[in-house]
């Protein structure tokens, strides 16, 4: 995702621009990797790029009942839903909410992930071993089950919040992705803490953090200007892989019906709509509305398969711990 | 390795006691549960009284000590939303039927992934091993409900081999389901064998036993396979427990009775006693997996000794 965006240089000594080179390394080398990126393009930038005609539209939705599930056809490239939207226009609407989730619970994970990781590794003794067995008991904890009572529990905060400042029409709509995509965030960090501390362990006994300390660095400057940008790799490598992860809990929480709720769509919430032709399908194929179902399972499918090649891709070149190169990938 | 499964297992009590603090705070600091609801499904008033002096559910404190007092007695109280069911039966009718699925599935992912992985190694770089890895790939990159939707159109709908559903009436309805959640793992365990086998491979001792004239598939088989195998043990023992424990999209998309439906249903409502109680299922079984993995390992590779 950020690798797609284009470099940010305001000067033209380009070269010279640090941004870039960090630009340049991320991007993919190997044929998964490029693969990977041109699907991501392909799909999120269409959904990034129209979300403001979208937002603006959103009330304009007709909804025609003599519309209602209308096959694909020229003015509807994907079809119509049961109320006559445009299915296109839900699926790119439904895209930015699904990627908007996926990036934001994977950042906040990677925060949480990386400051506990790091704290721990780099502590050692008895606070590494107390915060790694807090790891261990919440990786016990059936992840659905935490993500629903926080989402119960951070929701009535979050929608008064927001009910202050905007409309109370738009604002449980919003609660809901918001409290969402926190709920996700705040469980999917577990295994960002464990990388991340088995690196800053290792890093805690190198020789220029031994420097650092000596000459009376104080602690949390050693942590932030020594230890970190040493992790960048691993973070980067496994906040790529995050990301799916995020989207696919957020649709899995939305095909259950307690993720994102109708009107707002989510490329899960679509799917699990969809899902229903299935019944269909095995009654009466010909009377199957096809493109409710194949229409977003396959922006979803195609969105993860790219988010995981271009994961892999960083995590072949940047993760220390990956296998050291030789005959395969 | 008895010290080993000693120690794991003197541990159990500690983490399952952390497990149920935290569960049991989170059930209690998060507002409302099913008495409170405020439309239809609330039961009436003098239920709602007699219910809570009943099971203490006026104050967290007596909560906690009615159930701990039923729990010692194998009890593990009433379901607050399944009126006419208690936890117990809940967990005795759902378990089992989750477990089997759960097992069905580890299954197939453990041979198919293995099979997957061997395949990729055996033959590096060639249309096979890329196929495998494309087809890993896609196993971790679809959401169940894709795979599981397409696998219900094209296996029960269009061919007609299979049944679409349901769980009772034949023991072919257990495959489509057991295929669908056991494609992620499997994905995953064609990965882990895929590139521990490349990596023993070019260990010493395999090239040792090449250079005394084992063939490559001999060596790959005799020496290289078992070693291989020991990441998928303990990726296997956490997904053991969550597989068994029920998926919850799954038993959804193929209409299985297991737990996956009560669990959604629990955090949902917030039925306190149904969340603890499927809450200590589930973790009494991820923590035992991971012993087995644990005694498992120390009997595959003698080198590992409790740390």
């Amino acid at each position: 995702m950020t690798t797609a965006a284009p470099p940010v240089s305001d000067a033209p000594a380009a070269a010279a621009d640090p941004r870039k080179s960090v630009v340049r390394a991320l991007m993919p080398r190997s044929l998964g990797g490029r693969i990977g990126l041109a699907l991501l393009v392909l799909i999120a930038l269409p959904c990034v790029v129209t979300l403001p005609w979208a937002l603006q539209n959103y009330d304009a939705q007709e909804l025609t009942a003599e519309r209602s599930e209308a096959a694909p056809s020229a003015a509807f490239p994907m079809g119509t839903d049961r109320l006559g939207r445009s299915l296109l226009y839900r699926c790119l609407m439904g895209g930015v909410i699904s990627l908007g989730v996926g990036v934001s619970a994977a950042a906040i994970a990677v925060c949480i992930g990386t400051a506990w990781g790091m704290t721990a590794g780099f502590m050692g003794g008895r606070i590494d071993s107390v915060m790694m067995r807090i790891v261990d008991v919440l990786y016990g904890l059936p992840y659905i089950l935490l993500v629903v009572l926080m989402n119960v529990a951070f929701r009535p905060f979050i929608e008064a919040a927001l009910t202050a400042t905007m409309g109370a029409a738009v604002a449980g709509s919003i609660a809901n992705v918001l409290t969402l995509l926190l709920a996700i965030g705040a469980v999917s960090w577990l295994t960002m803490a464990r990388v991340v501390r088995g690196q800053a362990l290792s890093l805690a006994n190198q020789p220029f953090v031994e420097a650092a300390r000596c000459l009376g660095v104080p602690t949390p400057r050693i942590l932030l200007r020594h230890v970190l940008p040493n992790l960048t790799g691993p973070i980067i490598v496994y906040a790529t892989l995050t990301v799916p992860q995020a989207i696919l809990q957020e649709s899995f929480l939305s095909f259950l019906g307690i993720g994102i709720q109708a009107p707002v769509p989510s490329w899960g919430n679509l799917a699990s709509q969809g899902t229903e032709q299935l019944v269909t399908f095995i009654v009466a194929p010909s009377n199957m509305k096809w493109w409710l179902l194949v229409f977003p399972c396959l922006l979803l499918s195609m969105t993860l398969l790219g988010l995981n090649l271009l994961g892999d891709d960083l995590r072949d070149r940047l993760d220390p711990r990956a296998n050291r190169g030789g005959e395969n990938d | 390795m008895t010290r080993l499964i000693v120690v794991r297992l003197l541990q159990l009590p500690l983490i399952l006691a952390a497990i149920f603090a935290i569960t049991f705070t989170l059930a209690w600091v998060v507002p409302g549960n099913p008495l409170e609801n405020d439309d239809g499904r609330r039961p009436p008033p003098e239920v709602i009284e007699a219910m809570k002096r009943q099971y203490n559910l006026d104050s967290p404190a007596s909560f906690l000590s009615g159930y701990l007092s039923g729990l010692a007695q194998g009890d593990l109280g009433p379901s607050l939303i399944y009126r006419d069911q208690t936890v117990g039966d809940i967990i005795a009718s759902g378990l089992p039927v989750s477990a089997t699925l759960g097992a069905a599935a580890l299954a197939f992912a453990f041979v198919f992934g293995t099979l997957a992985g061997v395949v990729g190694s055996l033959f590096p770089r060639t249309p096979l091993d890329l196929s495998s890895s494309i087809v890993s790939l896609i196993g971790i990159s679809l959401p169940s409900f894709v795979t599981g939707s397409v696998m219900l159109a094209v296996f029960a709908g269009l061919l007609g081999w299979l049944p679409p559903g349901g769980w009772r009436d034949s023991p072919a309805q257990v495959i489509l389901p057991a295929i669908t959640l056991g494609f992620i793992p499997a994905a995953y365990v064609a990965r882990l064998v895929r590139l521990g086998l490349a990596d023993v491979m070019r260990s010493d001792y395999v090239r040792t036993a090449i250079a005394k004239g084992r063939s490559r598939h001999g060596a790959l088989f005799g020496h290289a396979l078992k070693v291989a195998l020991l990441p998928v043990l303990s990726f296997l023992g956490p997904a053991a427990a969550s597989a068994m424990t029920g998926s919850f999209v799954v038993e959804k998309i193929f209409n299985i009775p297991g737990l996956g439906e009560y669990f959604v249903a629990a955090a949902r409502d917030k039925d306190q006693f149904l969340i603890l109680g499927i809450v200590l299922v589930y973790s009494t079984m991820l923590v035992v997996f991971n012993i087995v993995v644990d005694a498992t390992y120390a009997f595959v590779d003698p080198r590992i000794r409790v740390g």
